[in-house]
């Protein structure tokens, strides 16, 4: 995710934080939720292949990339943290 | 530009399927352990020792050489590797099940010999793989499959404390217990796991770490309510911290 911010007519890009989730190997612990300071995951409510309702990333605006929820992760479900 | 923080580490395999049921514990030691190993820069010179328990399947995970030992013989295959090959990093993974109880034999001798390897307990106070049986480790009054009615001390004993038996043991020269409840416990736990590798690669002697784990399958609980298990009754029968730190005196 990126912020476009104009300070006297030069452009800068922010960027925050960006998660990527693989839903096919989420197992539905839902400790990232816990885990989340900013609310950026939430339960899905479509079944994944392994049969479990996964997390599902529903706030990546607000992410900051502190990667707690890819740390908590026991399934390493959450690939790759972006900031 | 972005920036990349966080990734599968390289000692993970890339067709890696972690097998562990929902919210445990062993998912996140796994990758702790594969994360000091690219750390350390050592993946391509490390022999791992799978044990018998949940930590059967660490060939499936692993991206190093792993060797199945027999149920609880772990450190004495490791021993033989070691002293076969002395460059090599040698670690084993056991659970409680099988480090603390069948094979504390091998465990206290390979340790009191100073055997420069590494050991990691899964500590999670059951026999997770073979569905919850009461182990050495299980909490006075907890309820498991062979103690319905909870765990009495004049029927079977009181839980056995790894840590504080080895922390005694000569041979060891690092000894921790730590939990993996919350992110910064997580981060705590990856320091004493590269102490641990650090014992070894400086020839001090024998790294330990006990990891406090979660079984929400056989505990019967949820993954969250597993984690307030650890965090209270768990840590105040098994004390979380740093028992033995031969490795920060020698620096």
């Amino acid at each position: 995710m990126s912020v476009v911010i104009y300070r006297k007519n030069i452009k800068q890009v922010y960027f925050m934080g960006r998660i990527v989730l693989n839903r096919e190997k989420c197992k539905a612990c839902y400790l990232c939720i816990e885990a989340c300071p900013n609310k950026v995951l939430d339960r899905d409510t479509e079944v994944n292949g392994l049969g479990y309702y996964p997390a599902k990333v529903v706030g990546n605006q607000n992410c900051v990339g502190c990667a707690m929820c890819a740390r908590v992760c026991p399934d390493i479900a959450i690939e790759k943290v972006y900031r | 530009m972005e920036q990349l923080v966080f990734k599968k580490p390289e000692s993970i395999k890339d067709d890696f399927k972690i097998s562990f049921c929902p919210g445990c514990d062993h998912g996140i030691a796994v990758r702790l352990v594969a994360e000091v190993l690219d750390e350390l820069g050592v993946r391509e010179n490390t022999i791992g020792i799978a044990s018998v328990g949940c930590s059967v399947f660490s060939y499936d995970f692993f991206n190093v050489d792993i060797v199945e030992s027999p149920h609880g013989r772990s450190m004495a295959v490791a021993t033989g590797i070691k002293r076969s090959k002395p460059d090599k990093i040698v670690f084993t993974y056991q659970g409680d099940g099988d480090l603390a109880s069948i094979g504390l034999g091998e465990t206290i001798h390979a340790m009191t010999r100073g055997e420069k390897v590494t050991a990691i307990c899964i500590n999670n106070t059951t026999y997770g793989m073979t569905g919850g049986q009461a182990g050495p480790t299980t909490l006075l009054g907890q309820v498991t499959t062979t103690t319905t009615t909870g765990r009495k001390a004049e029927l079977s004993g009181y839980p056995l404390k790894v840590s504080e038996i080895l922390k005694e043991v000569d041979g060891t020269a690092y000894v921790a217990r730590v939990t993996l409840d919350s992110p910064k416990a997580i981060m705590n736990a990856k320091n004493c796991i590269k102490k641990a590798f650090e014992a070894q690669i400086k020839g001090l002697g024998t790294g330990f770490v006990e990891i406090l784990s979660t079984c929400p399958t056989n505990w019967k609980m949820t993954p969250q309510q597993a984690h307030e298990r650890v965090r209270g009754e768990m840590s105040e029968v098994f004390k979380p911290g740093v028992y033995k730190d031969k490795v920060s005196e020698a620096q």
